[in-house]
């Protein structure tokens, strides 16, 4: 028999659900305690922020909202693998990876809020990333398009798009991986397999016993890590962005993790799955085991588990109240942005809006 | 000075400015070293190499998704659909990114891409070689539509278009590539955008069309002059943002139209303008404003083409319909 081609995929995981470390060649970063409380707290105020935005949804403050509960090892970890001149190019709940690279909570409060200057991010690395793409996998396609672009004029830069198990179905997803491949493009695909899309499970998505291997048919690196083990997720992007920047090709990194919350505030999950499936995947959710390992170094303890969460409830009112006293935008702005100019014939229809403006005041 | 035809006038555009801005980069499938299809970026791979010529993948949506990632990153690219029946999968990034995505950032994030497609009928070609689907574009709010209709205003506004610092959806009228040549300095002016061109003068009723169509529009005035009536003959050029303010005038002047179009009658561009006529101009006019358009069909294989495609003699009845009115 004469093979063609054969495959494999790797499976990486660092510290166990309990918060054992099932490794003993931990990672250089890893090894660095502060760093690592430093990743560590950044889930945790991930986490305080998602529960405030659903507070803020819950008491009619907040339009629809996409929690993050559950996915915060595999946001913080990818986000922290960046570098700022990286490019980030998420889908829409991607906070803990966003919130990392400067993204402001009351700038996600505003776009959930119904304002479009939730989208204009105000600092730096964030203000040269994307803004969330809602419609599914197309924020992949603008991530390859950054990379060539990068590619076209020399610059040590990657580009990194986020998507979910049920985006992996989309044929924009695999059309990215396709063109990096095609180009050997500096792109890292991170699929956060969460294992519901809405109401329907990652089985009904695929065939293929994982995704990442989505990315073999077109010539990438692929690998699977345990999505809710954050030195696996930071370990795996980081390798996948040192490959793309030496131009040693693009990489599909598969991040198992489990989505605690329903899809968005819209949603209820419990039309569509089981109590003990939910509870399962409790037990294996990022934070606990994170904290015991911090815990079992000396890193970490109660006290300071408890000043942190106040740190970070102090930071959320803050942000919650600018949020809340931001006034709405002028009813021009809806046609001030759509061209670099506004074209005379769209200046009557903002006129007559205008004038209906002054009426009513 | 060279004559050059239309095609011949996009390729000059296209490598006037790739010499002059080092942004501007062109991509699309076969555009490399095949020159594209129709031969739009023939000699560009040879000067400006694979970096700047890019061939794609055979898809579509990647061309299109790639177009909108390069061009918010300061890329000025200059994306190619094969034919305007294949661009349907770039619809959902050209109408939810390339048209929203400075909207959406309040202007953080902009797309200052070009998206070129050989554009309508009358060459004889399979299925899904010979749409008019401009309409389609027309609705989706941050674009612009432009559709030139002669080898100087295809040069002109397409350099307008990579220029413009928005995404602009440029529609080529492919019966009329090669139709004739004339005089196009390679001087690297544009023309403006957002603006129709009053391409004859007429004093009786105003003829309103573009891209193709324009050759149809300016024989049948030559025909009516022949019978002693004026016809003036506007080509849109621009359809979105709309020149209302021309055709306007033209109509206060001559009190009839006649809007001429290749794509479907119902919900073509051309209700637009006749809804603009009766919302703005009603009592300028002397006739009903009439539409000279396809059916409401699909544009038939090519044995039944030119039965389909709008006629110089439907142009003329239709115009003397508004003169018989009043």
């Amino acid at each position: 028999m004469t093979i063609a081609a054969k495959f494999e995929i790797e499976y990486l995981q660092y510290v166990d659900a309990t918060g054992k470390q099932v490794r003993k060649d931990l990672p250089k970063f890893a090894q660095d305690l502060e760093y690592m409380v430093k990743l560590y707290k950044l889930m945790v105020s991930t986490r305080v922020f998602d529960a405030k935005s659903i507070a803020l949804q819950r008491t009619g403050k907040l339009g629809t909202y996409a929690s993050c509960l559950g996915h915060e090892a595999a946001h913080v970890g990818l986000g922290s693998a960046m570098l700022p001149e990286d490019l980030l190019a998420v889908s829409y709940r991607e906070y803990g990876a966003q919130l990392y690279r400067g993204v402001q909570p009351r700038e996600v409060y505003m776009y959930w809020g119904g304002d479009e200057r939730g989208n204009d991010y105000q600092n730096e690395p964030a203000r040269h990333d994307f803004a969330w793409a809602v419609p599914i996998a197309t924020q992949c396609l603008h991530a390859a398009g950054a990379a060539l672009a990068f590619k076209i004029r020399g610059e040590k830069r990657v580009a990194v798009c986020t998507i979910g198990d049920g985006g992996s179905s989309k044929g924009d997803f695999m059309a990215a991986l396709n063109i990096t491949g095609a180009r050997n493009l500096p792109l890292v695909a991170v699929i956060v397999n969460n294992q519901w899309a809405i109401s329907v499970p990652r089985k009904i998505q695929s065939g293929g016993p994982t995704l990442a291997q989505k990315g073999i048919a077109a010539g990438l690196f692929c690998i699977q890590v345990d999505g809710n083990d954050i030195i696996a997720v930071r370990k795996a992007v980081g390798d996948a962005l040192d490959r793309a920047r030496n131009g040693e090709g693009g990489s599909v990194i598969e991040a198992v993790t489990y989505r605690l919350g329903d899809h968005t505030t819209a949603d209820d999950a419990r039309r569509y799955r089981g109590e003990e499936e939910v509870k399962e995947a409790w037990a294996r959710e990022p934070m606990i085991r994170m904290r015991k390992w911090l815990e079992d170094k000396g890193a970490w303890d109660d006290a300071k588990e408890t000043a942190w969460k106040a740190e970070c409830d102090e930071w959320m009112d803050k942000e919650v109240d600018a949020y809340l006293e931001t006034q709405p935008q002028p009813v021009s702005a809806m046609f001030d942005y759509l061209y670099a100019e506004v074209p005379a014939d769209l200046e009557k229809q903002r006129s007559y809006a205008l004038s209906l403006e002054a009426q009513a005041h | 000075m060279a004559q050059i035809t239309l095609i011949q006038a996009v390729t000059q555009a296209l490598a006037w400015e790739m010499a002059h801005d080092d942004s501007v980069v062109v991509l699309g499938e076969d555009v490399g070293v095949n020159g594209g299809v129709f031969r739009a970026t023939q000699g560009l791979s040879e000067k400006f190499g694979e970096w700047r010529v890019i061939d794609t993948p055979l898809d579509e949506t990647t061309i299109a998704g790639v177009t909108v990632g390069l061009a918010t990153q300061g890329i000025k690219a200059i994306a190619e659909a094969q034919f305007e029946g294949f661009i349907y999968p770039m619809m959902e990034q050209i109408a939810c990114h390339a048209a929203r995505m400075r909207n959406r950032t309040r202007g953080r994030i902009t797309v200052p891409a070009v998206f070129r497609a050989p554009w309508g009928g009358g060459i004889h070609a399979p299925e899904h070689h010979s749409e008019a689907n401009e309409h389609l574009f027309t609705n989706i709010p941050g674009l612009r539509v432009v559709l030139p209709s002669s080898p100087a205003r295809a040069y002109g506004l397409l350099l307008a278009a990579i220029r413009d610092p928005d995404p602009v959806v440029f529609f080529e009228p492919k019966r009329i590539y090669r139709q004739y040549k004339e005089e196009v300095p390679d001087d690297g002016e544009a023309l403006p955008l957002d603006v129709c061109f009053v391409l004859r003068d007429g004093t009786d009723v105003t003829l309103v069309t573009w891209g193709a169509q324009v050759k149809e529009c300016l024989e049948a005035a030559d025909e009516l002059a022949g019978e002693g009536i004026s016809a003036e003959v506007i080509d849109v050029a621009t359809l979105t943002p709309l020149d209302f303010d021309t055709i306007a005038e033209s109509v206060h002047k001559t009190g009839r139209c006649v809007v001429v179009h290749e794509a479907p009658k119902t919900a073509g561009f051309g209700a637009e303008i006749a809804a603009r006529l009766a919302e703005e101009c009603l009592y300028d006019l002397l006739a009903p404003v009439e539409r000279v358009t396809g059916y409401d069909v699909h544009i038939p294989l090519y044995r039944l083409e030119t039965k389909y495609l709008p006629s110089t003699e439907r142009v003329v009845t239709a115009a003397k319909r508004t003169l018989a009115a009043s």
